[in-house]
């Protein structure tokens, strides 16, 4: 053997992809069987894509179709994979990416729970109606709002909530569709 | 319709509607069933295993031999888990399997009962797809489908988990019916024409073309490596292979450049990383085949033919991408040839064969014989001398072995070659010969195995003797995990932590106690005479060959270095090619 040779310390040849991360809205037309959220979950945490906020449900009853929209932070390259390892699923239909298809509308719908009396109850709906965000349940010392939006509209407001007493949030996740006549 | 039939009864109904012969498996309380349907018919015939994961290396020898689907029976919980690394194995080797899996009572699920295990959601991430069937309506559809997702596009295990009370229900039994109208899977086997028409403009114009084909070519089937032979013969170009590939083409071709990757060959390694144009058929661009990705045929431009989308790109840049199945694309890649010319393009590109030929020439398989003690190179010769006129099938074990199969075993038509690429499983040789042996009663069927692999599913002999299956194990014992050992000694100062087999058993009295018959030969003078003794014997047998303990399988590109940064062999002869400069390098 060669002695003046010396291997690596590694069986892998490891490289790190330099090129810029995008974030993507992914539309997933899919067939509603049991097990099909697992599925593209699993996909994602086995290759080590990344999931920033993925929503399910069923769209079309009588085919038994449901549209995924999963948004990801990823590079062009391992985009294309995304796209590619979820068309290989059996029962996804087709996968389209919106943010490359042109902006998307992209909604997400908050409960945002906050408490307080006196002066920061009347700045929390101030603040609540020029967000247009409703009211859904009221108490003496609390409301809870309803408020929908781009995702940035929504972080908004809670920023803003959080020194008015913010108590706590849910968030639906996004759901995206493209602009113009044409469906998926 | 007709009488109704029991879930059971349709399982047996759709494995013989889809031509199956023999089902690898072993019974259990979830599937018992299915094993009392079996017992009152006669047509499909039962391989009783030792253990699940041999039952799924069978069906993948079964598979990879014929083309066929190789099916797999097994119980719930620990029989499915069993079954997990076949199952990995075949996923990734791309082998078409059905494994159906007993399951407990759908009002039991998730109940912890006995012997339940979440299969569907076990097997999710290692099978192409899955099934967990609730409703007897659902069964014969499911079934039928697991065959069409299993063995087309781009072929893998799925897995169809039945709980008994299904097996147990009545219900309508249907007949396969065509699956073209599948809702969502739809596997593109016809390549583009345009881009077939543009690869082989690029290849009109080559200076220094080769083809790098796969397990791709013999997944498409036969007719694949027929057009495999015919392209490259009309082309004139030469031709290497993955480990998956081999067989695919004749090794005994002057076009032939031997394996490439880790373990390939000099001419191979080199002629990928000069070569101006790279016609991947079938292969996958694997981190063994590539080494360094950024330092891979660095001046090519690369044409890949896969019928898998997601293979495009994920590891290396293509310039020209080809979906399709193999058979379809060489058939349109020699259409279109025909039309543009009738003369193979070996005069033009006569510069590059030569610099191929001076790399051939280096000789890069040399070994130094020995009269003393028989090297692991020099046996695997005499093995395939042995058999040259035989109907012979081969399978490996994982290892240096395996790996000098590959080299020193020429390989000279398709499907000959069974062994565990993308993963790498230990244990796969010996019931992978089993299953290759029950589709080829006749043929000489020879696991090559290493003598601490093949201690991982030794138990299926015994499944060898009870079916007469007369399978040879040919164990290249140097008593090391060798390919380890070879690590550690390359990488870890010759510390061989853990990788010396310690007290092994005497393979001989070992094959007789299971029924077979157990050959010792540590003499190159009288290896051929053993082996012939083994070929003789009608039954299976279990060959100890002891060989050099510490040999290297070279050549070998270490991890992380270029095609063009190989370990030779001390044999090899690059002091007429190689500059002191180069030398270093190599
Ligand atoms: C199931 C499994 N466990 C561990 C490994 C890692 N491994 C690769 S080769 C090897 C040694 C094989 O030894 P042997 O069968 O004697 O073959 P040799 O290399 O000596 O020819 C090991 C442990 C593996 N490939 N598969
Ligand atoms: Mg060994």
């Amino acid at each position: 053997m060669n002695p003046n040779l010396r291997p690596s310390g590694s069986a892998y040849f490891l490289t790190t992809d330099t090129t810029k991360i995008e974030r993507h809205t992914l539309s997933v037309l899919v067939d509603n069987e049991p097990g099909i959220l697992a599925r593209i979950a699993g996909l994602f945490s086995a290759r080590g894509f990344n999931i920033d906020s993925l929503t399910v449900s069923e769209t079309e009853h009588e085919k038994g179709l449901s549209r995924v929209t999963v948004v990801t932070v990823a590079s062009p390259k391992t985009l294309t994979q995304i796209k590619l390892q979820l068309e290989r699923l059996v029962p996804v239909h087709r996968v389209h990416d919106l943010t490359d298809e042109g902006k998307p509308l992209e909604r997400e719908l908050a409960l945002v729970k906050v408490a307080g009396t006196g002066d920061n109850r009347v700045e929390t709906l101030r603040l609540a109606e020029a967000f247009r965000a409703q009211v859904v349940d009221a108490s003496i010392e609390s409301f809870v709002f309803e408020i929908t939006g781009r995702p940035n509209k929504i972080e908004q407001f809670i920023a803003l909530m959080i020194p008015l007493g913010l108590v706590e949030v849910v968030r639906t996740g996004l759901a995206a569709i493209s602009r113009g006549p044409e469906g998926m | 319709m007709a009488e109704q039939i029991t879930g059971a009864e349709m399982v047996i109904r759709a494995l013989l509607d889809q031509g199956v012969k023999h089902v690898f498996g072993y019974p259990g309380g979830a599937v018992l069933p299915i094993y009392d349907t079996l017992f009152q018919q006669e047509e499909l015939e039962h391989i009783l295993v030792r253990h699940e994961q041999g039952a799924t290396h069978m069906a993948e020898g079964y598979a990879r031999s014929t083309g066929k689907v190789g099916v797999v029976l097994v119980t719930s919980g620990p029989g499915a888990t069993n079954a997990i690394t076949g199952l990995t194995d075949a996923l990734l080797d791309s082998i078409p399997m059905v494994c159906l899996t007993g399951q407990v009572p759908t009002p039991l699920i998730g109940s912890d009962a006995f012997q339940e295990c979440d299969t569907v959601g076990i097997t999710r991430n290692c099978t192409k797809h899955n099934y967990l069937v609730k409703r007897i309506e659902d069964l014969p559809r499911v079934l039928h489908e697991a065959f069409y997702i299993a063995s087309s596009g781009r072929p893998g295990p799925v897995v169809v988990d039945i709980p008994k009370d299904v097996q147990f229900a009545l219900g309508d039994y249907f007949k396969p019916q065509t699956h073209t109208d599948h809702k969502s899977y739809r596997p593109q086997t016809e390549g583009d024409l345009e881009a077939i028409s543009e690869a082989v403009d690029l290849m009109l114009k080559a200076k220094k073309p080769v083809f790098y084909t796969g397990g791709g070519v013999i997944n498409a089937g036969p007719d694949a490596s027929e057009g495999l032979r015919e392209l490259a013969e009309l082309t004139g170009f030469p031709v290497t292979s993955t480990l998956m590939g081999l067989g695919a083409f004749p090794a005994s071709s002057p076009q032939w450049l031997g394996m490439l990757g880790m373990h390939g060959t000099y001419e191979a390694n080199l002629a990928m990383h000069d070569c101006d144009l790279m016609i991947n058929i079938g292969a996958r661009f694997d981190d063994r085949i590539t080494g360094r990705v950024d330092a891979f045929s660095p001046n090519s431009t690369k044409i890949h033919v896969d019928i898998d989308p997601s293979s495009i790109n994920k590891n290396v840049v293509i310039d020209l991408p080809i979906i399709g199945d193999c058979t379809h694309v060489l058939d349109e890649m020699i259409r279109l040839w025909r039309t543009r010319t009738n003369e193979p393009r070996t005069e033009a590109i006569q510069p590059w064969l030569d610099e191929i030929e001076s790399w051939r020439k280096v000789g890069c398989l040399g070994y130094k014989n020995s009269d003393s003690v028989i090297k692991p190179q020099y046996a695997i010769e005499r093995l395939a001398d042995a058999v040259k006129d035989r109907d012979v099938y081969i399978t490996t074990e994982v290892g240096q072995h395996q790996m000098w199969a590959a080299q020193y075993f020429p390989f000279e038509k398709p499907n000959r070659f069974m062994t565990s690429g993308g993963l790498g499983t230990m244990g796969y040789g010996l019931p992978a010969a089993v299953g290759v042996q029950v589709a080829h009663r006749d043929a000489v069927v020879i696991d090559i195995a290493g003598e601490a692999s093949v201690q991982m599913t030794m138990q299926e002999f015994s499944t060898a003797v009870q079916f007469r299956l007369p399978i040879k194990v040919f164990i290249l014992n140097n008593e090391y995990m060798g390919m380890v050992r070879q690590w550690q000694e390359l990488l870890h100062g010759n510390r061989y932590s853990q990788s010396y087999s310690e007290s092994l058993p005497d393979f001989v009295k070992l094959a007789e106690a299971l029924g077979g018959k157990g050959i010792r030969c540590e003499d190159p003078a009288k290896l051929d005479d053993a082996i012939a003794e083994m070929l003789a014997f009608e039954g299976p047998v279990l060959f100890d060959c002891r060989v050099e303990k510490l040999e290297n399988c070279l050549p070998m590109i270490p991890s992380g270095k270029a095609h063009n940064e190989m370990i030779l062999p001390d044999t090899a002869d690059i002091g007429n090619i190689i500059d002191e400069k180069g030398k270093s390098l190599v």
